[in-house]
């Protein structure tokens, strides 16, 4: 996976499935620190010690479906081919926290890449956990939280086209304001 | 320069929408509508199961086409990826494989507009070998 919108989309998923009512994305673009940080929080059902020293490990799944479970390492990979570093913290029945740096400036840092598409397709999950998103650049921040558009729409529901096709334009053109690299 | 488009605007859409949703709402009932699972974890992410789901949810909007589109897990086809269950009103769900745009469009002509079924239906009594 080569876009961090991915990378989000995939490890997101883990905190819809854990059950999750609230999940936090934090994302810092610090150039001058040659850094980006990606932060990951959700108060779902957490992971015993064992899942969590385990859950860098391809070979380590909690689904029953197959064997493998890549999302997590092939984000620790993408992190540590930028020298940048990957920490993951989990408690049962509180939450899990995840922090990714990358390497701001390094060749293989992976592109932000369609974060409206990914923010979009997550905040219309069938178990209605909450998104709360924001973006720091030296240009500016820009937040997006699930419950504000909610509580403006309504009872509309998100997946509305014309909903979604104003939701998407409104990120993308947030994001482009505060937007520094690419 | 447009002025970034803000909540402020979000509410003045609202209230245009609201209005032909009203109409929409009546046949809204789940089991009337065409549903669409783009199955969404990891494997499904990198082989592009994002630009599919738009694209169905694009394609579908532009023919003026209702339907539920929804991601869903792992259906434990990854060698497939991406695949989508395909549910039409009062039939059983049937899923394809290796879904690309242009597999999508033929999806949607076929299958959804003349009930023929497509190449790339994954049986539904296949399991793994090592299952």
């Amino acid at each position: 996976m080569n876009e961090l919108a991915l990378h989000i989309l995939d490890i997101a998923q883990n905190s819809i499935r854990a059950n999750a009512g609230l999940i936090e994305i934090r994302i810092h673009e610090k150039p001058d620190d040659n850094l980006l940080q990606m932060e990951i929080e959700d108060n779902g059902k957490g992971m015993s010690p064992q899942q969590v020293e385990q859950a860098a490990n391809p070979f380590f799944t909690s689904r029953t479906k197959r064997k493998v479970g890549l999302g997590l390492p092939l984000l620790k990979q993408n992190a540590e081919q930028t020298e940048g570093s990957f920490q993951l913290h989990s408690e049962e029945n509180k939450g899990t926290q995840l922090q990714v740096n990358f390497g701001f400036h390094h060749i293989d840092r992976p592109v932000l890449g369609d974060m409206a598409g990914t923010l979009l397709i997550l905040a219309a999950n069938e178990k209605q956990a909450e998104i709360k998103y924001s973006h720091e650049t030296p240009k500016g921040q820009f937040e997006f939280d699930t419950r504000d558009i909610k509580k403006e729409l309504d009872g509309i529901p998100l997946s509305t086209p014309e909903i979604r096709k104003f939701l998407n334009e409104m990120i993308r053109e947030n994001l482009e304001q505060i937007q520094i690299s690419e | 320069m447009n002025k970034i488009k803000s909540l402020a605007d979000l509410k003045k859409l609202k209230e245009e929408v609201q209005s032909k949703i009203k109409l929409r709402e009546k046949g809204d009932n789940p089991d009337n509508l065409i549903q669409i699972k783009v199955s969404m974890a990891t494997c499904g992410i990198a082989s592009g199961a994002k630009d599919t789901m738009n694209y169905f949810i694009e394609e579908l909007d532009h023919q003026g086409i209702d339907a539920l589109i929804t991601q869903t897990g792992c259906m434990g086809f990854c060698y497939a990826e991406p695949t989508i269950e395909l549910t039409m009103p009062g039939k059983q769900p049937v899923i394809y494989g290796y879904v690309d745009k242009a597999k999508a469009q033929e999806i949607i002509d076929k299958h959804i507009k003349l009930n023929e079924l497509v190449d790339g239906i994954i049986p539904v009594s296949y399991k793994t070998i090592d299952e």
